[in-house]
């Protein structure tokens, strides 16, 4: 008799347009098993669970619930058979009280009155049953991430939810919030709940999982029993290769200070307190300075207000001695600043423009690209994007005159990247510059960083990745609310402390 | 006095009916600019209704049938917007526009032609409802007491239970936040937000008819309803989709206009010889001030004005 599972994703094929993105995937979920999904970004993790929740059909393959086979046509069909999914981006209505969000949907009524009373109960006894810390009645503005998680949490088990997926669950959440999100996990599993955890992170995967599946490029690579396997061979199965977790740096041999922050203070465009105060800090030639912290505390701020994006209330930022507290973002460019945006569609990309036209916006008006009528010199542009697209290995449809827009994210990344380092910057600012991206572009743009650094240039990261903190930086400056509170060696201090300072649990005087 | 407290009460009402219909349509996410058409709409339904409405109707159902027509003329109209707006997804403040430059033309169209087929020299755009009107008054002393307050008070009451107490309200405010996590639960967005701006064609048809009963016994549809849509939505924004203070913030804009009507029997301000089109413009600079110096801290729903599209997840 074969073993009963939970759920079985057998033989599933789901082709878009010019690629197919799940090639007969099989997925068996046990009762009451944390299972990990695991691959790089594009290998068809989310779109297998798409399929799951009834968000795509597949074109081949079926779905089994508890032996028996089972159509998803739609979300609710997946409500209806007992999965549920934290998505990445939470689904919460910010202005809603964390009971009116979780009863979304389900309302109990009388007539179509809501019994919030009922709902209330219930969903008190599920967050003492499991662990999960919830104030019902605070809105979702006002309560914490990792409170949100929990909330969503709270969504899947209030419609008594059997299959759990999580969805990257941990992208977002401080060091103690992951420890503590294991434990939750952990403890759904054994009251019988089985969980589907997506990830790419190689560490949680081992600590929390029991079994996990590995897809590379559409396909299954094959599913290993956690217990018997290792980090190594994980990735090696994910990447394809054998990847260096560990990136190679000489010592480092610091030179002037190129960027000097005095008493920086900006203003937050959200609530009316400033969301930097009062930061100070120096970078110097030949090393990689990161600010570390949980998203949402100053950074963004931080990061537009050196770069000329918003005002600064107060303070003054000197780049290799001037003052260009008031320049222009073009002036600060000119005098040598480069910056990777955190939000590269955003700030980073005009997307609907080529890619030749996107490595040549700061430059485009400079002689080597404009003749003395103002007319652009095409040809030059076309060879100086060939270059960066040569160097920097960006892959894209129809070369430098594809349109951004549809370039993958590594790539678009790659392209950004170049176009600055290109520049031959004095200051590097990278700002979240691995988010989204698979093992292999990150290892990439980890080697860039530093090879700017064996360079003589001084590098600003701003990250929220602890493993990168830890791993590139040759100094980190961890921020909490919009102040310094902390300054640490990468080589003497450990996930946790700086999970300690991150979370605001301590600090110490840090000067400039 | 007794008359400024009456007119600034039934003017009050008006903004009060018409911007919880804004209330409605924003809160599941669609922006209806078109409450002055759709007022406008509502106003011929009920003013045509009392054209053909026989007079010996007992004045209960009398009302009510009035009501009814210019709820469905308002409903009718606003369908327009949400065909437009959520099914094919057009600009929402476009859709608004055109249905307010439709509903005073086509209004204006209508009547004459009704008022030239029955008498070929009449080519005016009027309707008159001198006797229809009697049964919508009551007087209390010298006080002439309006059906529409007390109507207004319920339709305000309605309002406020639906949406903060029932699952109908709670679904729809999901919509107009964040349509995504509503479709994730199951909620299916299109018909809520269908459900939303028909509601606002209810209520803007009410308020509409209720503008015209207001003070006249004759109204003229080339005049549309000068302003009073976009007035109720300056209320709706300055009452923060909120009704009860949707119903404060009425009262406030309800009195200076009521001004505008009553202001010569106060001694005082006759003797300050400003010309009286002053006081007709004060509701309007109102709402430019009030909006100037509150908007920065106003909160719409999140989602409002973005056409929802299930397939961008």
């Amino acid at each position: 008799m074969a073993e009963q599972y939970a759920i079985e994703m057998l033989n599933i094929t789901k082709r878009f347009p010019g690629i197919v993105a799940n090639d007969n995937i099989t997925l068996q979920l046990r009762k009451g098993e944390i299972h990990a999904l695991l691959g790089e970004n594009g290998a068809g993790k989310s779109t297998l669970m798409s399929v799951l929740f009834g968000l795509y059909q597949p074109e081949e393959g079926v779905i089994k619930k508890d032996g028996v086979e089972v159509q998803i046509k739609d979300p609710n069909d997946a409500n209806a058979l007992g999965i549920g999914m934290v998505h990445q981006h939470f689904k919460l209505v910010e202005c809603f009280s964390v009971l009116d969000n979780i009863i979304l949907g389900v309302e109990p009524t009388n007539h179509g009155f809501l019994q919030k009373d009922i709902a209330r109960k219930k969903v008190l006894a599920l967050s003492e049953k499991y662990g999960l810390k919830v104030e019902p009645d605070a809105k979702i503005e006002d309560i914490t991430v990792g409170m949100q998680q929990r909330t969503e949490i709270l969504k899947m088990l209030y419609r008594d939810n059997e299959i759990l997926i999580f969805d990257e669950p941990t992208a977002v959440l401080t060091p103690q919030e992951i420890t503590e999100l294991m434990q939750i996990m952990k403890n759904l599993a054994a009251e019988g709940k089985s969980i589907l955890f997506i990830s790419h992170k190689l560490a949680e995967i081992m600590a929390v999982s029991d079994r996990c599946t590995v897809l590379r490029k559409g396909k299954c690579i094959g599913t290993v029993e956690t217990a018997k396997t290792n980090i190594e061979e994980l990735s090696a199965m994910m990447v394809g290769r054998n990847v260096n977790f560990h990136v190679e740096k000489k010592p480092m041999t610091p030179g002037n200070v190129v960027l000097e922050i005095d008493n920086m203070t900006v203003a937050s465009k959200i609530h009316k307190n400033n969301a930097v105060k009062n930061v100070s800090l120096k970078v110097r030639q030949g090393e990689i300075v990161c600010i570390a912290g949980i998203d949402g505390n100053g950074q963004t701020e931080f990061v537009h207000g050196l770069a000329g994006l918003d005002p600064l209330v107060s303070g003054k930022i000197f780049l290799e001695g001037k003052d260009v507290s008031k320049a222009s973002i073009r002036q600060k460019s000119i005098l040598g600043m480069s910056h990777i945006p955190e939000d590269r569609h955003k700030h980073g990309l005009v997307l609907d423009y080529t890619l030749e036209d996107n490595l040549v916006l700061q430059t485009y008006f400079t002689d080597e690209f404009t003749d003395k009528l103002g007319f652009l010199k095409r040809d030059a542009i076309r060879n100086y994007a060939e270059k960066i697209i040569e160097e920097y290995d960006v892959r894209s449809g129809q070369g430098p005159i594809t349109i951004a827009r549809s370039m993958s994210g590594g790539n678009q990344q790659k392209a950004i990247v170049g176009r600055e380092i290109e520049k031959a910057p004095e200051l590097l600012i990278a700002v979240q510059p691995t988010r989204g991206l698979d093992v292999g572009a990150i290892e990439y743009i980890h080697k860039q960083l530093v090879a700017q650094r064996d360079a003589g240039k001084a590098v600003l990261l701003v990250s929220l990745e602890l493993d990168e903190v830890l791993d590139v930086s040759d100094r980190i400056l961890v921020m909490y609310e919009g102040e310094i509170v902390g300054e640490f060696d990468p080589k003497k201090t450990t996930q946790e402390e700086l999970g300690l300072y991150m979370a605001g649990a301590k600090r110490m005087e840090v000067k400039a | 006095m007794i008359l400024l407290i009456q007119y600034t009460l039934i003017f009050s009402s008006v903004l009060i009916l018409v911007a919880l219909g804004g209330c409605f349509s924003e809160h599941s996410g669609v922006i209806n600019l078109g409450l002055e058409g759709i007022m406008v709409m509502g106003a011929l339904g009920g003013a045509l209704a009392m054209k053909y409405l026989p007079i010996a109707i007992p004045g209960f159902f009398y009302v009510l049938l009035v009501l009814l027509a210019a709820i469905l003329f308002g409903v009718v109209y606003s369908s327009l917007l949400a065909v437009a707006c959520i099914n094919y997804k057009a600009d929402q403040t476009i859709v608004g526009t055109a249905l307010n430059m439709l509903g005073t033309a086509a209004a204006t169209v209508l009547v004459k032609a009704i008022n030239t087929a029955e008498n070929v020299n009449n080519v005016s755009s009027e309707i008159s409802y001198i006797e229809p009107k009697k049964k919508f008054i009551a007087y209390l002393g010298e006080f002439e007491f309006n059906w529409f307050m007390v109507i207004t008070i319920i339709a305000l009451v309605v309002a406020y239970v639906v949406l903060y107490k029932t699952r109908f309200g709670l679904r729809l405010m999901a919509c107009g936040e964040h349509p995504q996590a509503a479709d994730s639960v199951g909620i299916n967005v299109y018909k809520m937000r269908w459900a939303g701006v028909l509601i606002s064609g209810a209520y803007g048809g009410l308020g509409g008819i209720c503008y015209i009963l207001a003070g006249v016994s004759i109204w003229k549809f080339e005049y549309g309803v000068a302003g009073f849509g976009f007035l109720a939505l300056a209320v709706m924004i300055f009452g923060q989709w909120k009704p009860h203070r949707i119903a404060l913030s009425a009262l406030l804009f309800g009195f200076f206009r009521a001004l505008g009507n009553t202001y010569t029997v106060f001694e005082f301000l006759v003797n300050m010889k400003l010309p009286s089109t002053v006081y007709n413009m004060m509701p309007y600079i109102i709402s430019l001030i009030v909006l100037a110096l509150t908007s920065s801290h106003s909160r719409a729903p999140k989602a409002e004005g973005i056409p929802y599209d299930k397939s961008q997840r």
